[in-house]
Parts: structure tokens; sequence; C-alpha cells
């Protein structure tokens, strides 16, 4: 690596042969958030033994969600599509009774070109239960862009206004003090701002810890995408809209052409400086200007100490497969680490924009030279290239890790990242903790004497 | 289309997979969209292997819909060919791919022009065909290529080895145990003074594949992979085979005559009395048959079973289970619905009922309503058991990591019974022992693990910290809430609400 550092970051793109999870994955945290709803797979074998053998003993817990499964006869349309689905989703209603089905499109159904959309409204006016389609495929689609894919569906249910008449939420401020926080009660001054929702798919607690954050600086959050069915927030053109993950862009699309949000472009907040950025850029947008932001920030960091220690001048190599690549590395980076490459399976320029001008900022302040960001990367190249360098960690599938392992190169497993709570201040820790783990495992280990374990 | 939760077994292009990954030098290309490479990650896992799986993807995306994947497939053949040189490229078609309908064997034999690798149609049906009958089918048309190809080359020599050799067939990749049991097949044939020739496909190469006639007969080891192959060899070769699965005492006995007729044939007469081999092995090597006599054992007798699995598994389980442990088997079962009729034959007067299903809701209805003592089956029946509070032995496919152990764990030969015996018997006290524990009132230590709040504290928890508090999974809720309260201590707050909470998380953890 040269250490020279160019003007501006640049991007490549490879052939796109690269292991990533399915996006009908999404199902398996979806049916958790969205509490009422049931998801329906229509696709083949395929499909049922990927989400078998990658939820592994959550398919033991009785999942809200099922396979219908495609048999010969429905691919060669000797089957009718229409009394097919209805059977299954009037079996659905009776055994679980949800208060939303969501179909999700697979290749298979892409490919026979089953007409899912008009399939929906005809059997959601029949058995009285509404139907969501998305089309969570692995022709057009990566991973977490399953759930970019539902979320962008659901905008489209989404309330478009209140039952009362719309009022803005006047919000409690609390003196900004740490200390008095802590207390709802001591609200002195009070704040008028348009209606804010957040999207993106995260568990309760973080959307409580971010609303709470937004809160301190007197930000009401009156909505989040997803939530339970019957509870979808009102979206019309009042209401400003910011995501929280970096696959999402095309809720965020959907979110401003068809329901006329306003979307507020922040960096995620992922990392203390994702996450004050993420703030700053909300209040910004609001007229507020945010009070002890920057020392709330650098406390975050002091928490920190003990694990930037560890990462400090550590080389860092993304192969990409879940979209979080360029929030994680800026992190890094932030962090003290060097990061080499960022594979990342679809970069959406405009949607990412404020995320990756913080990249920009963060590698300059960190006098660091810009990482090479790799579109549809290709795995074999990047394992050429990961044996040439030698990064100290390499982010990436289980399809990679081991092997990567037994060849003397520490890995972090990339899917925690995106099944581990990282949102907010209150979660950093956790984000180094993952990453910090595998070092601190190899270095217990190293004194052991063989690092590489093939022939 | 059928609502589905679970199968027991996977798609045909996994079988195919399974087998190519399984030779040495041979790579695999999925004709498929992308995430569809989730097998990958299998391997590497569950088997904990430490090389990159030899499988790539050709991904089929909205380009490929419009255009075609001709050059897509036939360059990532080419690419493959010159990155890897492997011996053999096996192109995988997948459920998505088959519905294309576009000419793969076309695109096949454009790239073998160009390629200095063999290259391989997988030739299975995607929608009529399991992963164990495609793991069969491409076991068998990797050895007839090969063997064809040697043929018309006139290299192939047929020249039976001097020593008694033989073949086993169907050793693979994430195979249950097959690994132990082909270390314990090869010991066996080893005492009885015959060599192996060749181990396919697990570590075998294409080139050493046209030595396969030269081999004495054939072992086929389990029911689901390899009998095609044994069939084609016996077919051109007139190589008899041996199919009878060397699980139990009884079985192992009788695959060693059956092994003892073949070397007869051959006018060969091994340095030892078989008989007096197998009857020390029975009575001496192997633990089973005193153990099934042991005092101890007579506490199993007639215990409730019901077993479910692969054809193989499932078959000599029930056997073992009611002719040499002296068990009831009230249900036996497969999910291997293609070989139902064999399976019938085999168990049939060993257990009370038999049933052929590969709708796992079926056989846990089954297991809910005849409430047995222990179940041996797969992950699946694991959890119903769980769930029932049913004992349960993994004896079969679908599994877990945990069922590929480290150490040395066979289920076939005589050692086999022996790990066999230990499961069933540990199933059994363990589950007797909770019943005990029931029977005189419990762990003593059962108020450690209560999921309650501790009551003494000097802190007030808001009913928002409670809520929050009461998300904490159990068994550390109580070490969060120490947390939060030195965190408070510390910061010399007396009120804990939900914010002091995620403070504490962010300074301490």
């Amino acid at each position: 690596m040269t250490s020279s550092i160019t003007e501006t970051l640049t991007f490549e793109c490879e052939t796109g042969n690269y292991h990533t999870f399915c996006p009908i994955s999404c199902v398996s945290w979806l049916y958790q958030q969205i509490e009422d709803s049931f998801f329906l797979v229509i696709g083949t074998k395929t499909c049922g033994y990927f989400l078998q053998n990658a939820m592994g003993v959550m398919i033991f817990a009785e999942p809200r969600y099922a396979m219908a499964e495609l048999e010969e006869g429905d691919i060669a349309a000797q089957l009718n599509d229409f009394k097919e689905l209805k059977r299954l989703c009037l079996e659905i209603k009776v055994n679980r009774n949800p208060s939303v089905i969501v179909w999700i499109g697979t290749c298979t159904t892409e490919i026979i070109k089953m007409d899912l959309e008009n399939l929906a409204v005809l059997i959601e006016s029949e058995i009285k239960v509404p139907i969501v389609v998305a089309r969570a495929n692995g022709l057009d689609y990566a991973f977490t862009q399953g759930e970019d894919t539902v979320l962008a569906a659901l905008v489209n249910r989404c309330p478009s206004e209140e039952l009362t008449p719309a009022v803005h939420q006047e919000v409690d401020k609390t003196n900004q003090s740490d200390q008095s926080t802590i207390d709802d009660s001591l609200s002195s001054q009070k704040t008028q701002h348009p209606p804010l929702v957040l999207f993106g798919s995260v568990p309760n607690i973080i959307q409580k810890q971010l609303i709470t954050e937004l809160k301190q600086q007197g930000i009401t959050v009156s909505g989040w995408l997803p939530s339970r069915y019957s509870e979808l927030p009102v979206l019309n053109s009042s209401v400003y809209v910011c995501g929280i993950n970096p696959f999402l862009s095309r809720t965020a699309t959907s979110l401003m052409r068809r329901r006329k949000c306003h979307l507020i472009s922040a960096p995620f907040p992922i990392g203390p400086d994702g996450t004050s950025s993420w703030i700053a850029k909300i209040c910004e947008v609001f007229g507020v200007v945010p009070e002890s932001l920057k020392e709330r920030e650098e406390k975050s960091w002091s928490y920190l100490k003990d694990y930037l220690e560890l990462v400090k001048g550590k080389s860092v190599f993304f192969m990409g497969d879940n979209l979080l690549e360029i929030s994680l590395a800026r992190f890094f980076i932030r962090c003290g680490m060097i990061v080499y490459e960022i594979g990342i399976p679809y970069m959406d320029r405009r949607f990412q924009a404020a995320e990756l001008e913080l990249l920009e900022k963060t590698c300059q302040a960190m006098n660091v030279p810009f990482p090479r960001i790799v579109e549809k990367p290709d795995n074999f190249n990047q394992i050429q290239r990961i044996q040439s360098l030698q990064p100290d960690i390499v982010i990436t599938g289980l399809a990679h890790s081991n092997p990567l392992e037994a060849r003397g190169i520490t890995t972090k497993w990339s899917t925690e990242f995106t099944f581990a709570q990282i949102h907010g201040f209150t979660n950093s820790r956790d984000i180094l903790e993952l990453i910090t783990r595998p070092i601190r495992r190899n270095t217990n280990l190293n004194t052991l004497g063989f690092t590489t374990v093939v022939k | 289309m059928k609502l589905a939760y679970w199968m027991y077994a996977g798609p045909a292009h996994i079988g195919t997979l399974r087998v190519a990954s399984s030779f040495k030098n041979v790579h695999a290309i999925m004709h498929a969209p992308l995430g569809d490479d989730y097998f990958n990650v299998m391997r590497t896992m569950l088997q904990r292997e430490r090389d990159f799986t030899p499988v790539t993807a050709s991904i089929v995306d909205r380009h490929v819909l419009a255009r075609g994947s001709q050059e897509k497939v036939i360059e990532n053949i080419t690419r493959k060919d010159t990155e890897e040189r492997p011996d053999l490229i096996v192109l995988t078609p997948t459920c998505t791919s088959s519905i294309l309908q576009e000419d793969l064997q076309n695109f096949v034999n454009q790239a073998s022009l160009n390629s200095k690798s063999d290259v391989l149609l997988a030739d299975v049906n995607h929608y009529r065909v399991n992963e164990l009958q495609a793991a069969d089918r491409t076991l068998e048309q990797i050895v007839r290529h090969t063997i064809s190809k040697a043929k018309k080359q006139n290299t192939l020599d047929l020249t039976k080895t001097l020593k008694p050799t033989a073949n086993i067939l169907g050793i693979f990749t994430l195979g249950f145990h097959n690994q132990h049991d082909c270390r314990e097949l090869k010991r066996l044939l080893n005492d009885l003074g015959i060599e192996v020739n060749l181990v396919i496909p697990e570590g075998g190469s294409i080139s050493e594949l046209k030595m396969l006639p030269q081999a004495w007969f054939n072992i086929v080891p389990y029911r689901e992979v390899g009998l095609m192959t044994a069939e084609y060899l016996k077919s051109n070769f007139d190589m008899p085979y041996i199919s009878t699965t060397p699980m139990g005492i009884i079985d192992t006995a009788k695959w060693i005559r059956q092994i003892e007729k073949v070397l007869q044939q051959n006018n060969f007469k091994p340095k030892f009395n078989i008989e007096e081999y197998i009857d020390n092995q029975t009575r001496f090597v192997s633990q089973v048959a005193w153990f099934s006599r042991s005092i101890d054992c007579q506490n199993l007798t007639g215990k409730k079973t019901i077993v479910f699995g692969d054809a193989t598994h499932a078959a000599c389980m029930t056997k073992i289970l009611t002719r040499e442990l002296g068990l009831r088997v009230i249900c036996a079962g497969t999910y291997c619905k293609h070989d139902a009729d064999w399976f019938r034959e085999q168990v049939q007067g060993f257990c009370d009922n038999v049933l052929i299903t590969d709708d796992h809701t079926e056989i846990s209805n089954v297991i809910e309503k005849s409430e047995p003592d222990c179940i041996f089956g797969t992950q699946m029946e694991r959890h119903v058991g769980k769930r029932l509070e049913i004992p349960c032995g993994v004896i079969s496919a679908p599994i877990h990591i945990q069922n590929f152990s480290l150490g040395y764990d066979p289920f076939l030969g005589y050692e086999g019974l022996n790990q066999i015996a230990d499961l069933v018997y540990n199933s059994f006290s363990l589950g007797m022992e909770e019943h005990l524990l029931e029977i005189f009132g419990g762990h003593d230590t059962k108020a450690i693990v209560t999921n309650d709040i501790p009551e003494l504290s000097n802190f007030a928890w808001t009913p928002d910290a409670v809520i929050e508090l009461n998300k904490v999974p159990g068994f550390v809720r109580k070490k969060v809430k120490r947390n939060v309260e030195t965190y408070a201590e510390q910061q010399k707050i007396t009120e804990i609400t939900a914010e002091i909470m995620y403070a504490a998380k962010e300074a301490v953890g």
C-alpha cells in the first residue's frame, strides 16, 4: 500500500462473484420486529433450505414465517397461483391470525413472472387480511437489502394523516446537564419541529436509546418504520424522515417520491462519531442548536479507551456482504485503524452521501490514506489481495472465515454486525467488543506457535 | 404449493455439490442467483473445513435474464480452469436456473473446447429428486464419465489387484459421522486382510477413478449414496458389491460373512477363521454383547422408543434397539420416501408401526401422542424432545455442528456399536435422572436460577427501568442489575431510570 493520500474517494466495480446471504434472510429479524406479522416466502426448496440453515435454532421456535414451496405443477402453471396462494393464506389466517401477511417474492417468482402484486390485491379483498408484497430476491439484491424491499413496500401502507387533526407535537426539552436528563419532569423549555419518523429495523431497546438521545436535544420521534403493522407511522408531506441503516435507499426513495416526505441525509448512528453527526444533522435541519453533544461524544469515546488501545494501528479488510461496510470502516478509522479495502455489494452514493463525506473527513483527520471502495467484489481476487496485504483482520462471511483463519489470517464474521446491537453511543462498545474478540483470542493462542494449520 | 417450515433432505444441487467438493481438485460452478452459495457456509462451518470450498457461483442476475447466461457461464468455466487447474469442473444447475431452460449442455461443450479440465453438467432434476438422490446420481455420473473416457483413451486397466482389495463408495462431505465410519471400515477390512483400493468421493481424485475396476469388490455402507455407482460397476465390470450396512452386532457379522463369500468366489482363502474373528470381536472387542447382558441394562428392557431418520440409520437403529438391546420400538420412520419399500422390509417385525413422511409435524404428532421414553432421530426430533421433555439421541442427518465431533465417534463396525450403546444408555440415564429429580423435589440449587429481581436494594427503580431490566435475559439479569447499581453509586444517583441503565451500559458494558 502506498502512503500517499489521494484527493477523493475512488470507487471500483468487480465481477460480482461474491458470497453473501440471500435477501430473504430479512424475514428472520423483521418477523420479530413487526410483532403482528406473518412472512410467507414464495419460493423453492433452495430458499427453504437456506432459511432453515441460516436461521439455526430460530427455526425450532415456531417462527411466524413459512415457505410457500413451489412444486413442479406451480412452475409449469398446471396449478392456479391464485387458488394456491389463497389456500395457504387462509390457513395462515386461521392458525396464526396475523394483522398482515408479507409475501416475499423470490428468484423463482420473478422468473416465472408470477404477478404477486395483483394476486395480493385480489386475495387481500377475499380473506380480509392485508397482504404486502416485497420482492427480496437474489437476482436483484444482497442480504440486508431484503429489509429495504420490505420497508419500501410498507411505506405504501402507512396512514397519511392522523385520525385527530395533525398537530406538531410539543416536546419536553430537558436541561442538558447529564444528571438532569434522568428526570423527564424537569422540563423547562419547549421546542416545536415538524414530525420526525425514523426508518430501519432495530430491536426495541435500540429504538428507545436513540429516541432518548434525540429527546435530550428536544427532538421528538413521532414514529418508526417498521413497527407493529397496526401502529405504522403517519407519512405525508410535512413529515421529515431519517434512516438509521445504510442499506435503506429504496425505502428512502419511496418515502420521498410516494409520500413526499423530507429526507434528512445524515451519516448513520454507528459509533460515537456517527451517532453524534447523525444527531447534529437532525438538529441542524430542525434549526436546533445541539447542546453538549460534543461532550456527549467525548464521554462516549472515553468509555472505549481499553478497546481503542487494542485496535490502534491495526489494518482491516472488508470483503463486503451486508452494506454496513462504509459506516463501520469510518468508525474503525476514527478508532485509529487502517482500512485497506471496503468491499460492498451495492453503493448508493446519494443515500450514503453524508456517510461518504464523513468517511473522507475522518481519513483526513486521522491522516490515513483513503480506503479502496470495491462494489460488487470478486471474492477470488479479494483473497489474492488479502494474501499479499496480510491485514490484521478480515471482516468476511462464514464461507471464508475458517479457511482464512487456517492460513493465519484473523477474521471477524461479518453477519454478526447485522445481528448485534451496534447503533447509538450506548452500543459502540459492542462493535469494538466484536472486532477485538478475534484479536484478543488470537493474542492468547499465538503464543502456542502454530498460526497456520494448512499444508 | 405447500406450506413448509422444515425439510429433512435439501434441494438437489446440495447433493451434487457435496459429491463434487468431496473429490480432490474438482470444482463445482453453480448456475445460481446471488446468495445460493450457502453450501460453502455449511461446509466451512459444520465441517470446520480449513480449505476454501471449491464451489463458485456463476451469478444469474437481471442481465442474465435479459441476455442469457451463455458468455458468463463459459467465461466462469474457463476462468476457473486457468485459476485453479482442476481435473474436473461440474456445472451445477439450481432450481432457479433450471426454470430458465437454457441449454447448459451446450455451454459445457463449448467451454470444454478451451479448457484443460474436463467439464461435466450435473444431470439432476430439481423438482423430482432431493439432495440424497442427486448425490447418488452425481457420483455415478462422475465415475461413468471418467471410466468411459479412460476406455476411449485405452488407459483402462482391468487387471485385478494381486491381494484382495475393496472400494468404499459413498463417504462424503457433510455426511453423518462419515469420516469416523470410514476409518472404522478400513480397520475392519485391514483385520480381514483386505486392502482398500479407493474411497470415493471423499478425498478421491479423478485420475484414480479408472482404477476402480481393479478392486475385487465394492462396499456401499449407506443406502442413500453409492448404490447407483455400485450398480454401474457391477453391470459393466461384473464387480460384486456389498450393500449391507455394518451397523450393530448382527449386521456387522453379516457384512463380514458376505465379504468372506466374495473372497471364496475369487478362490481366496483368508489366513484365519472368519467365524472365530466375528466371535472374538463380538464378545470381547465390542463391549455391547456384554453390556446388554449386564444388570444395569435390565432397566432398559421394553422401554418405548421412536426412531426416525434417513433410511440407513433409522433401519439399523431400529434393529439394534430391538434385537440387540431389548428395547421396544413403537414407531420406526424415515423421510427417504423414495426408498420406502426397502425401509418397510428392513424394519418389519422390529417395530409396532412404520411411518414414511417428510413432514416434521407428522412425526412430532406421533411422538406427542405415544409419549416414548426416548427418541432416536435428527436434530428436529431432538428439539421436539426438548419441547416435550423426552430425551433424544441424534442418529441421522439433518444435523448441527455438535454432530461433527472432533473425537473418534463411528456408527459402523464394532467400535461404532460401542458408541451407539453409549448414546442409547446416556439418553436414558439422563432421562431417568430428570425423572428422579422431579420425584425427589428437584435440584436444591433451583432458587439460584430464579428470574426474579432480588428485593433488597438501596436504589429506587422507576417503572420504565424495571421494564428495561426485565427485557434482559434472566440468566444475566442479576449481573446487569448489579452493574447498573454500582454505576449509580459511583455517580451518586439513587433513582434508577432507563436512561441511567443505558448510561451504565455505555460506561461499563
